[in-house]
């Protein structure tokens, strides 16, 4: 596959703040990276490095193979940028303004008809084009925004937090498009939803202080959790230290530790050996031999504490320690 | 059409459709009729000199245009700034020349509307005398021109702030130094403590003594070669400003 999105060694500062600091990365046709990290870690500079809408301090960015600084005109035809925010020029109707994008992008008149609607279909916004942005819902001025830079049907899309503001249903509508966008695009969507990454991202890139400290699909993040494919089990209270005697007593596992009690039960962690049976099997182990047992999971772990994890210590490097318990409530 | 008139013209007429959205293009050419009237009537005295002229029509258009104009130019870069549209238009493929150049002419055709809106003037002054009408096409040119100036000031200051009430502050202000540059009284403190060089400097850069000339029916080379090359300077500079201060 092509690779449409090069950045090597991108840098940026403002005065004394670093923002990025040597960011390198690739993005392939039918790819969809998801940009992660912390607020003011350097996702929205480097994507404005990218676009060419921010000239780094050092490093270069190429869309589609064509530098964007030495390049410019060229590249920014080939890319669809959504910034954050989603600004718009508010005093025009969806309509005037996506047929001013339109013909800013050189379609002539027919073909900026045709596009105008097929981008407006794509992101239904047939019921509000003859209304003024400013006066629409914080929804649909974000479709207008998507619309606008999907309506040249680019090789590459940019777009900083697609979805945010949005209410579930339009969240999933937008992950929708941007599923059925990926096939031949490569697209780079920064976020803070980590559960955004599950549902659209084939790939993600975690950033902290301008720099990334991880890079992987969801399932390799995950991978680096101390509990990723632990047993956890739930057992009434009263046979909690029976159970967790008859686990420990398992060939395939290393240790058992208590992580809550609630309601009258006990949940315990079983982490396997590294030669222990896959989790699934040994989780059906468990389930046929210790009736007392009520419920038995594989615990893949979230990526709200692998984020957690990468992004919070202080080196902000792979080996910092784990962080909270096994199962924290997902945030936005 | 090449691409850069292409686009440039693009730009613009979205510019210029922005003016009309926004109770702001009916404010601003009401106000300029009714003050550009009253002072060509009440202080001008337009029918007490007995004149076929537009010469006190014309005379206040500086004072007239420091307010004014600087009130058309402030949104240009401030509101896109303030809004983050910026961020969309500079990754649109186009040059920042286009963008820079479309807002300017699309403000100074607005302006231009503003001049055309004061034409009864011009029908009255043949309908009451035998004025001489060259003289009357330089004054619209010269003021035409002059508008042109203080609009490339107020749009590069425009692009320095997000907030447009601060650009309008500046570039009256930039604009007020400029005009009064040229006043006999402010020339007259200068000539106190500084070399006659340095005061034929400040008062070659008024405003007021090449629109004099302008007005009066003069095709002045130099003086039209100022407010052109005033234009271009302040286009110039907003083109660094905005490369500057986009990301902030």
């Amino acid at each position: 596959m092509a690779v449409l999105v090069e950045a090597s060694d991108l840098r940026k500062r403002f005065g004394e703040i670093v923002a990025v600091d040597g960011i390198s990365l690739e993005v392939q046709a039918g790819e969809v990276l998801g940009f992660l990290g912390p607020n003011g870690a350097g996702k929205s500079t480097t994507m404005k490095m990218i676009t060419g809408f921010l000239e780094p301090d050092a490093g270069s960015a190429r869309i589609a193979g064509l530098d964007v600084f030495e390049h410019p005109r060229a590249a920014k035809s080939k890319l669809g940028y959504l910034p954050e925010g989603a600004p718009c020029y508010g005093e025009m109707t969806a309509r005037a303004f996506l047929g001013f994008i339109a013909e800013i992008r050189g379609f002539d008149r027919d073909e900026a008809k045709r596009r105008v609607a097929a981008a407006v279909e794509k992101t239904e916004l047939a019921g509000v084009l003859e209304q003024r942005i400013e006066t629409l819902s914080k929804g649909f001025k974000r479709r207008v925004a998507i619309a606008q830079a999907i309506l040249h049907d680019p090789q590459v899309l940019v777009m900083d937090e697609p979805t945010d503001g949005l209410d579930p249903n339009q969240k999933h509508q937008v992950r929708k498009l941007i599923t059925e966008m990926a096939t031949d695009k490569a697209i780079i969507v920064s976020t803070h939803i980590l559960e955004e990454v599950e549902a659209v991202c084939s790939r993600a890139v975690i950033i902290n202080r301008g720099q990334i400290v991880a890079d992987g699909t969801a399932e390799d993040l995950m991978r680096r959790l101390p509990y990723h494919n632990a047993i956890s089990v739930r057992v009434p209270s009263s046979r909690a230290e029976a159970v967790s005697k008859a686990l420990s007593e398992f060939a395939a596992i290393a240790r058992v530790e208590t992580i809550g009690t609630a309601n009258g039960r006990v949940q315990l962690r079983a982490h396997a050996r590294k030669d222990a049976p896959a989790p699934g099997e040994l989780a059906t182990f468990i389930r046929n031999r210790l009736i007392e047992v009520e419920e038995v999971a594989v615990e893949r772990g979230n990526l709200d504490e692998v984020f957690r994890q990468i992004t919070t210590s202080d080196t902000g490097s792979e080996t910092g320690p784990a962080t909270g318990s096994g199962t924290g409530g997902r945030h936005e | 059409m090449s691409e850069l008139a292409r686009n440039t013209w693009i730009i613009a007429r979205r510019e210029f459709a922005a003016y009309f959205a926004s109770p702001l293009a009916t404010i601003f050419l009401t106000v300029f009729i009714a003050l550009t009237g009253a002072f060509a009537f009440y202080v001008g005295g337009f029918f007490e000199r007995g004149q076929a002229d537009l010469a006190p029509f014309f005379q206040y258009h500086p004072w007239l245009f420091l307010l004014l104009v600087p009130a058309v130019a402030m949104r240009l870069w401030a509101e896109e700034r303030r809004s983050g549209t910026i961020e969309l238009l500079m990754t649109l493929p186009i040059s920042p020349w286009e963008a820079i150049l479309g807002k300017f002419l699309a403000a100074w055709a607005f302006i231009g509307v503003a001049l055309l809106a004061t034409l009864p003037m011009w029908i009255t002054v043949n309908i009451l005398g035998r004025p001489d009408n060259g003289v009357i096409l330089a004054g619209y040119l010269g003021s035409f021109l002059m508008a042109g100036a203080f609009l490339a000031i107020g749009s590069a200051v425009s692009a320095l702030t997000k907030n447009q009430v601060i650009a309008f502050i500046v570039s009256a202000t930039i604009c007020f130094l400029l005009v009064m540059s040229g006043v006999e009284l402010v020339l007259n403190v200068l000539r106190v403590w500084t070399p006659s060089f340095v005061v034929s400097a400040v008062a070659s850069m008024s405003f007021l003594s090449h629109y004099d000339r302008l007005i009066k029916g003069l095709i002045d080379l130099p003086s039209i070669i100022f407010f052109a090359s005033l234009i271009a300077f302040a286009l110039f500079a907003n083109r660094i400003v905005v490369e500057l201060k986009k990301a902030d």
